[in-house]
Parts: C-alpha cells; sequence; structure tokens
C-alpha cells in the first residue's frame, strides 16, 4: 500500500478522481517552460500510439515552478488528442499536475511517483527527464513496453553519447555497479527509466527517501535496490542524452548526486553485493553503447593542477581516507610534469574501493569524503583524456572495458577492506 | 621566668597534643576513605567497562560518529572517555567527602566552594571540546571547499578559521569560569582585531596587484572557464 503521507490532499483527490491506470509516466519538474511543452506533446503523442487500449496517466509533481510549467503540463488535456486525426484513443489520458514543495527535490519528487504508481496499481511506469529536448514518441514503448508486456522490472536508459562525456560514468559509476553487482547496466544514474508496479511497492516504503542519499540522488539508490533485490533488469537504447545543457558543471554536486547513493547503496545492500562474482550481461533493446567521436574543449591544463594541488593540500585529510600506499602513490604521481603523467587503472580502482570503504567506517564527516574525492577525478580525468585524446570510439569502449575488468579483479580487495572493518566492529 | 617558660611550652605542647590526637584520627580516617575510595572507583571503572564491552558502546559510538569525532581531538574511546570520567568524579568525590570529615570550617568551606565550582568546570570542558570539534569540522570544510574551488592558499585559509575557532571557544571557556574575564575579552579583541585588519592591510595595500589579479580571475575569466567546464559535465 502506498505510503500516503508522501501524497498531498490535493494531488490525492486528484489521483482519486483519476481511478486505477495501466501506465503512469513520472515527470518531475522546476521552471522546466523552455522544453515542457515538447516533452508533454511526445509523452502524450507515445502513449496514444503504443497504448491506445490502455488506462494512461501522466504525473507531474512541481517542485515550485516560477514560470508556469503546472499550468502546461495540465494543458495538455484529452480533448485536443482527440481532436487530432492521427490519434484513435479508447480511453481518457489523465494529467494530474501538483506542487510538492517550495524548493525542488529529486528524491521527493520520485518519491511521490512511487507512491502515486502504487496507490494507482499502474502495472507499468516511466519516469521522463522534464528537460530531455531530444525525446521522441517510441521511448515511452521502448520504457514501457518490457515492463507491460515482458514483465521485466526495471528497465535502464542506454545513450548516445560524445566519447569524452560524462567521465564519472565511465570512469566509476558504471565499472563499479557493474563490479558490485554482476550486471552490465551503461547508466547507474538514468534521466528516464522505467518500472515495474513490483518495484514501485517495494521500493515506496524504502529507507532511502529519509537518507540524504535518497533525496539527493535517488536514480543511483533505484538502481543499486532493483540490482540488489535480483529483479528483471533491461536496457533500451534511447538515442541522444538531450539533457546535457542543463547538467550541473559542479563536480562536488555531481559526486553527492552519484558517488554518494552509491556508497550508501553498499552499505544497505551488503547481502547482496559481497556474494556476486559473476558479471552478467543485461538484455538490451538497440546497442549496448554508441559513442560519437569529435573535438572536446576542456581546461585539461588546469585538470592536472587542481589534482596536483588537491593531493598535496588535502594531504591530512587523505591520509585519513587512504591507504599508505595509495596515498604514496598518487603523491607521487602529483609531482610529475603533465606530459609524463599517468593515473593507472590499478591506482583508481583502489583509491575509489578505499574511499566507499572510509565512507561506511565514518572516518571523517561523510560529505567531507566525497569532496576529498574530487581532486582524484580531476586527475583521472585529465590522464583518460590524454591518453585516449586520439582513440576511435571502438579503441576508447575496449579502455573502458578495461577499467571494468579491473574493478572485478579488485573486488576481493574491497570485501577484504569491507570484512576488515566488519571485523573491528 | 624560667618556670613560666616552661609551663607556657609545657600548656603549648598539650594543645598541639591535644590538637594532633583530635586530628590524627580524622587524618587517618580521611586517608582510609581516600584508599578505599580508589579501589570503590577502580571497581566501578572495571565493572563499566565490562558492560559498555559487552553493549558494544564503542562500536554503536563508532556508527553515530562520536568514535572519529573524540579521535579527532586526540582523545581516547567514548568507552574509555566514560570509564575514565567515572574514576575520577567517583574517587574525587569520595576524597572531598573524606577531606569534609575532618571538619575544619575553613576546609569544609573550600569543598564547598569546590563543589560549587565543578558545574562550572564542566561546562567550560564541554564548550571546549565541542569548540574543538567545530574547529576540527570547519577548518576541514574550508579546505576542501577552497581546493576544490582552486582558491589560493587553502591551508592558510583552513588554519585562519581554526585559529579563530578556538580562540573564541576559549575566551568563551574563560568567561564560563570567571577567570580573567576581561583580559580574555581583550585578547580575543585584539588578535581578532589584528587578523582582520592585518588582513585587510595585506590584501588592499601590501597585495593590490595580486588582489586586482584574483578578483579579475575570479569575476572576468570565471564566465569563460566555466563555459569550458560546461562542456565537460562529469555525469
Amino acid at each position: 500500500m502506498a505510503d500516503e503521507n508522501i501524497l498531498s490532499d490535493d494531488l490525492l483527490r486528484q489521483l482519486i478522481s483519476v481511478g486505477e491506470v495501466d501506465i503512469l509516466v513520472g515527470l518531475p519538474t522546476y521552471n522546466h517552460a523552455k522544453t515542457i511543452g515538447h516533452v508533454v506533446q511526445v509523452i502524450r503523442d507515445g502513449l496514444l500510439t503504443y497504448f491506445p487500449r490502455e488506462r494512461v496517466a501522466i504525473l507531474n509533481p512541481d517542485g515550485g515552478s516560477q514560470d508556469g510549467t503546472p499550468d502546461l503540463v495540465r494543458a495538455a488535456s484529452i480533448d485536443d488528442a482527440r481532436n487530432a486525426d492521427t490519434f484513435r484513443t479508447l480511453r481518457t489520458l489523465h494529467c494530474v499536475s501538483s506542487q510538492y514543495a517550495s524548493s525542488p527535490s529529486a528524491g521527493q519528487a520520485l518519491h511521490i511517483v512511487m507512491a502515486s504508481a502504487d496507490l494507482l496499481r499502474a502495472r507499468a511506469c516511466a519516469v521522463i527527464a522534464p528537460e530531455s529536448s531530444d525525446i521522441l514518441p517510441d521511448w515511452i514503448d521502448r520504457l514501457l513496453t518490457p515492463i507491460y508486456r515482458e514483465h521485466f522490472d526495471f528497465v535502464a536508459p542506454v545513450y548516445r553519447r560524445h566519447r569524452f562525456e560524462g567521465i564519472l560514468v565511465t570512469n566509476l559509476l558504471y565499472p563499479m555497479t557493474r563490479a558490485l553487482y554482476g550486471k552490465r547496466i551503461r547508466e547507474p544514474r538514468p534521466g528516464e527509466f522505467g518500472f515495474s508496479d513490483r518495484l514501485a511497492a517495494e521500493l515506496v516504503e524504502s529507507d532511502l527517501w529519509r537518507h540524504d542519499a535518497g533525496r539527493l540522488g535517488p536514480e543511483v539508490c533505484i538502481t543499486m535496490a532493483t540490482l540488489s533485490d535480483g529483479l528483471r533488469v533491461s536496457q533500451t537504447f534511447l538515442g541522444a542524452k538531450g539533457h546535457l545543457e542543463q547538467q550541473s558543471s559542479d563536480l562536488v554536486t555531481a559526486l553527492r548526486q552519484t558517488v554518494g547513493p552509491l556508497f550508501w547503496s553498499m552499505e544497505q545492500n551488503g547481502a547482496a553485493w559481497t556474494g556476486i562474482h559473476e558479471v552478467q550481461a543485461v538484455p538490451t533493446t538497440g546497442p549496448e553503447y554508441e559513442v560519437t567521436a569529435g573535438a572536446v574543449s576542456v581546461d585539461r591544463k588546469r585538470l592536472h593542477q587542481m589534482f596536483c594541488s588537491g593531493v598535496v593540500d588535502l594531504e591530512p585529510v587523505l591520509r585519513s581516507i587512504l591507504s599508505p600506499t595509495t596515498l604514496a602513490q598518487l603523491q607521487a604521481s602529483a609531482t610529475l610534469e603533465d606530459d609524463k603523467f599517468h593515473f593507472t587503472d590499478e591506482l583508481w580502482v583502489r583509491a575509489v574501493y578505499e574511499f566507499a570503504t572510509s565512507y561506511h567506517r565514518s572516518v571523517i564527516n561523510r560529505d567531507h569524503i566525497l569532496q576529498a574525492l574530487a581532486p582524484l577525478y580531476r586527475g583521472r580525468a585529465y590522464a583518460y583524456l590524454t591518453e585516449n585524446s586520439t582513440a576511435s570510439p571502438e579503441d576508447l569502449e575496449e579502455r573502458i572495458e578495461a577499467l571494468c575488468l579491473t574493478f572485478e579483479r579488485l573486488k576481493p580487495y574491497l570485501l577484504e577492506l569491507w570484512s576488515a572493518k566488519e571485523r573491528d566492529s | 621566668m624560667a618556670d613560666m617558660i616552661v609551663s607556657e611550652l609545657g600548656q603549648a605542647w598539650n594543645e598541639f597534643a591535644h590538637a594532633f590526637a583530635h586530628l590524627l584520627p580524622r587524618l587517618l580516617a580521611m586517608l582510609i576513605i581516600a584508599a578505599g575510595g580508589w579501589v570503590i572507583a577502580y571497581l566501578l571503572k572495571i565493572v563499566l567497562r565490562s558492560v559498555l564491552r559487552l553493549v558494544k558502546f564503542d562500536h554503536l559510538s563508532e556508527r553515530a560518529g562520536a568514535s572519529q569525532l573524540l579521535n579527532n581531538v586526540a582523545l581516547p574511546s567514548p568507552s574509555e572517555l566514560l570509564c575514565q570520567l567515572v574514576f575520577w568524579l567517583a574517587w574525587l568525590g569520595i576524597i572531598l567527602a573524606g577531606i569534609s570529615s575532618v571538619g575544619s570550617p575553613v576546609v569544609q568551606q573550600h569543598v564547598a566552594d569546590f563543589f560549587l565550582f565543578l558545574p562550572r568546570l564542566f561546562v567550560a570542558l564541554f564548550m571546549v571540546f565541542l569548540g574543538m570539534l567545530a574547529a576540527s569540522f570547519f577548518a576541514r570544510a574550508a579546505l576542501l571547499a577552497a581546493v576544490n574551488s582552486d582558491l589560493p592558499s587553502p591551508q592558510l585559509l583552513s588554519d585562519a578559521v581554526k585559529v579563530v575557532i578556538v580562540v573564541l571557544t576559549i575566551s568563551m571557556a574563560f568567561e564560563e569560569l570567571g577567570l580573567a574575564q576581561r583580559t580574555i575579552l581583550i585578547a580575543f579583541s585584539l588578535v581578532f582585531g589584528a587578523l582582520m585588519l592585518g588582513l585587510a592591510i595585506a590584501f588592499g595595500m601590501g597585495g593590490r596587484d595580486l588582489a586586482r589579479q584574483f578578483l579579475e580571475r575570479r569575476f572576468s575569466e570565471a564566465r569563460a572557464r566555466k563555459k569550458i567546464e560546461n562542456e565537460l559535465p562529469p555525469l
């Protein structure tokens, strides 16, 4: 049963008037007036095209938009769809919008979507990012059909990315998730995803919404919870990730939204990931990856300089997080000139695993641990950009695969650190 | 004359002997109480340590983050700290009760004064403890923020934050104890004022060029740099 405390009276009233549905699409917004009209239109087209006989609803939890975003969502009524000759809908398409707070919260918005899905007994649900300017109607089909017709519990997206886009995903989130849970999920922090009624029912009462990790990075927590519960997971290729311009370039914020929830989930799902030693492919619709080439504009020198100065300045902080060997190797790297600089896969993986264990152990404030990872990421990003400056997409994929294998090979080291911690306690 | 002197000496000796005879049992009783008190306090410590180990108090403290906080200010583990505190409180209380048994009004007054002073002492110690924790936390937060924002001299900034919080904490603790209030207040004002004035002079006059470069870099190049970074978001 849904946790109705998360649903406001106004939203509850609207949901009760909708009644049970087969399919629910969640669309969390905050000041997205520029893109929301197009996104809602495409979602509606997709629903009417691919699910004309099903009872469907679009739910828009809004974080206090000042630009009229909720009005634009509500304007997507059934009437103009009926008037359009191209659509032949047999049922009502509901658009429900409700403001949940005066400031946006990704965790609260997704919690509302989960609770509403559970309340409306929706069999299949999808969450769409409101800034997805490249969205196509068949995204609805790709995200919902595996759940509605093939009984998967979670559908993760695969995006077409520039070869140097999302270095934190390719160098940490993807390989570490794969090593931990044994599933090749390319986007552990999905912008768009689909989920089943079973997953909604499990997650709606979960503890994750009450923690910072769940509030800041609910997408990662949902992915990890799904993998740890052994539910049926698939991937689907969606095309270009069209909301880059909306993403924060602030590294510390990105770490809080992704690495923090990943480390936190390790604690919650310890019994699941410690017993996994094999990696399995995930059923995927479309290509498993697609990388585009092209020039990249980034101040590499600054990345190198910030890594070197960061390792020196944060020495007392890093000493409390890293082992003496790893710290010494990092300090040695920080003394190298930029043309001789290297940051090996093994050093990166060991450092990340030691950060994860230190986070678990709370050796210092957990947010400080995440912030201390930023200089190391910059060093790794600099090495990655430099070493692969002329690499083809295929070479780059091989490089990422090699990193994944290093994460998997060194998993016993993580288990050793983790069990040492358990023994101490 | 000589008889008078001898008589007076004898009387003085008798009074001393009488007083000594009166004091000695009390002194012995006090020493016995102190020794017994040590044994009782030690036993209390042993029992408490076993109980805390049994309930995994250190494990709970570590989960709550208290162990790390104590470690940051070079204090022992929470259970050891609690055991030591109970030991000293028990022993000190028993010793002072023993001293009271001597019966001297002056001593009793001092003992009473000491017991009245204890709550303020504990409050002051608690303030210093919290101050050290706050200094350690905010100094590290400043260091991390400065490093990740690429500010110049992050260590100096971190140390400055720590010094200001420590000085503020100590001045508050002394004020709580009622010791040298005016001196501490003046000293704090002088240190803080000198620090701010020094920074203002250094930044405004001595480092005019540096300040200009710094401001230019922060406000004119920031946009361009952000634009470059925005083209490579981490996610």
